[in-house]
């Protein structure tokens, strides 16, 4: 459910009863700007993964060879952990959104912290390949695996930082600027478990 | 309010673990019977599609979205389903 704010004197937003929005009011998550960054970063990745599957054409065999090298299990567990997370921060919007601070930070904490187990496993799925000997020299499949999985897992560092820096700076009842940034902040973050579940059946299970 | 959108949320979240451990399941199986790998590789894209739209919808909040914006998300999910099938044909 989404509210409206009246603005006390001191600038802080308060939901009322009598402004509280039907739930199915017409209304833009965070502010129009952000949705251009996402849509033009979700694009950039579409066209990754078109190249990833035009050189999985030229050699299907390089490619079936290599998948088998990664560990799947690792992949749908970390599928899941950023679904986990990005449901922590779902429900921390929503928080914000009541005015309810306290419960928003918490919920945002625990959104980082379940999301930084991503980062923990990727870098062990890195050891282990590395340790094995395959790299991004080693042929087309982990040229393009260490790519897109490697870009993506930048953006998943760079949300974590903007999820904690929320949580930390979240103290009060939210103004309506701030829930603007809380907004944005979780959308990028969707965005990030959006691209991953993508990433992972390709790179991970199709063959 | 707040209980039915936790509680909704609460499904999405089922439904898209249920999806994911069923697209691992498939395409950690040497396919359906009667289905080949492309086959299978074209059910597991529309399912992460499906999947990638429940975020947009529910997590993004765009599923009460204007509609331009709504729409931009609905097109760029047709378009990269389309994108990834066509790319994984040819």
């Amino acid at each position: 459910m989404t509210q409206k704010h009246v603005i006390d004197s001191t600038g802080l937003a308060h939901p009322t009863a009598s402004v509280v929005q039907a739930p199915h009011a017409s209304r833009i998550p965070a502010e129009p700007g952000i949705w251009i960054l996402l849509f033009g970063d979700m694009t950039v990745f579409s066209v990754l993964f078109a190249i990833y599957l035009h050189q999985q054409s030229l050699a299907p065999a390089v490619f079936t060879h290599a998948q088998l090298q990664l560990d799947r299990t690792t992949g749908v567990i970390n599928t899941i952990v950023l679904l986990t997370s990005s449901l922590l921060v779902v429900l921390a919007t929503s928080a914000a959104q009541r005015g309810d601070a306290r419960r928003s930070r918490r919920l945002l904490f625990a959104g980082a912290a379940i999301g930084s187990l991503f980062i923990a496993l990727k870098a062990h799925e890195y050891h282990s390949l590395i340790s094995s000997g395959f790299t991004p020299s080693s042929n087309a499949f982990f040229m393009y695996y260490f790519v897109l999985t490697g870009l993506h897992l930048a953006h998943v560092a760079l949300g974590l930082v903007l999820l904690t820096a929320l949580a930390a700076t979240t103290r009060s009842r939210p103004s309506p600027t701030r829930l603007v940034f809380v907004e944005g902040g979780a959308c990028f973050w969707h965005m990030v478990d959006l691209l991953w579940i993508v990433i992972f059946p390709l790179v991970f299970l199709v063959r | 309010m707040l209980t039915d959108n936790t509680s909704r949320i609460s499904v999405v979240w089922v439904t898209l673990v249920t999806l994911t451990v069923g697209s691992f399941a498939l395409g950690s199986s040497h396919g359906l019977p009667g289905l080949g790998d492309q086959a299978v590789g074209i059910i597991i894209f529309v399912i992460a599609m499906f999947k990638a739209r429940l975020v947009g919808l529910y997590f993004m909040e765009l599923r009460t979205a204007p509609t331009l914006l709504r729409g931009l998300f609905e097109a760029f999910c047709v378009a990269l389903l389309s994108l990834l099938v066509m790319f994984f044909l040819i």
